[in-house]
């Protein structure tokens, strides 16, 4: 289903991820956020725009578990944890915080 | 889940863009990480095209994957086998591949590079010793 931001529409996939990373806008992510009934915080783009960087250099989306180790590196390791990401991104953080960036859903996300 | 830990190889003989078979290798692989299960990969034949480094795609439309070997360590593959007679035989040296991080999770042991070079007595060794190899 298509999403539509400032009047202007994103195709998706069946299972609501961009089909085209390069259209990406970051008011993609607030749309999407919108309808999980989420309001995104600073907290929230630390991942998605940690996710955005991840794919520019390496070409996929990490694995939950890759995440969580890259993110506690990255961000420190009072984040590199599953109870803090999932504390934000209650579907999962590989694949909904994913979805919001722009990425496919990750591989190997089992 | 199982104790017993396995030795997965992965076998990769093929250049990376002509056909489908490095990009299925490589999504099998970070796939199958989840299973821990010890997992090394042999590249030989034109297989040793797939690390080569500074790879770009655009002249052909396909998606460039190569940058995607850097995060192999970080899905706990913990060998990286290349080949030196088919490396050799291509005019390739270790200088022309790239280079692959691997951190220990216990022991936060960081090694900078575990691609190897290996000669061919050893890649039969390493096969030998392998529960399952997977050929791509």
């Amino acid at each position: 289903m298509p999403i539509v931001v400032d009047g202007k529409t994103f195709e998706t996939d069946e299972e609501g991820y961009l089909s085209n990373i390069n259209d990406w806008v970051p008011g993609v992510a607030g749309v999407m956020a919108k309808e999980d009934d989420l309001e995104l915080t600073e907290e929230h783009w630390d991942i998605i725009n940690f996710l955005r960087e991840y794919y520019e250099e390496y070409q996929i989306a990490p694995a939950v578990r890759v995440l969580t180790k890259a993110v506690g590196k990255k961000l420190g390791k009072d984040k590199g944890n599953s109870k803090y990401l999932y504390g934000l991104f209650p579907y999962g953080p590989a694949k909904q915080a994913c979805r919001y960036a722009g990425l496919p859903k990750p591989t190997g996300c089992v | 889940m199982s104790e017993v830990v396995k030795k997965f190889m992965y076998l990769n003989r093929k250049a990376p863009y002509g056909t489908i078979y490095a990009w299925e290798s490589l999504e099998v692989v970070l796939i199958g990480a989840a299973f821990d299960q010890e997992v090394s990969l042999m590249f030989v034949d034109d297989g040793v095209y797939q690390l080569v480094k500074g790879q770009d795609t655009a002249g052909i439309g396909m998606k460039n994957f190569s940058p995607t070997y850097r995060t192999l360590g970080d899905y706990e593959v913990r060998y990286i086998y290349v080949d030196a007679d088919s490396l050799a035989a291509r005019g390739l040296t270790q200088d022309d591949l790239v280079a692959i991080a691997y951190e220990d999770m216990d022991t936060e042991e960081e090694i900078e590079n575990i691609v190897e070079v290996v000669d061919a007595a050893r890649v039969v060794e390493l096969m030998d010793e392998a529960d399952v190899v997977f050929s791509f």
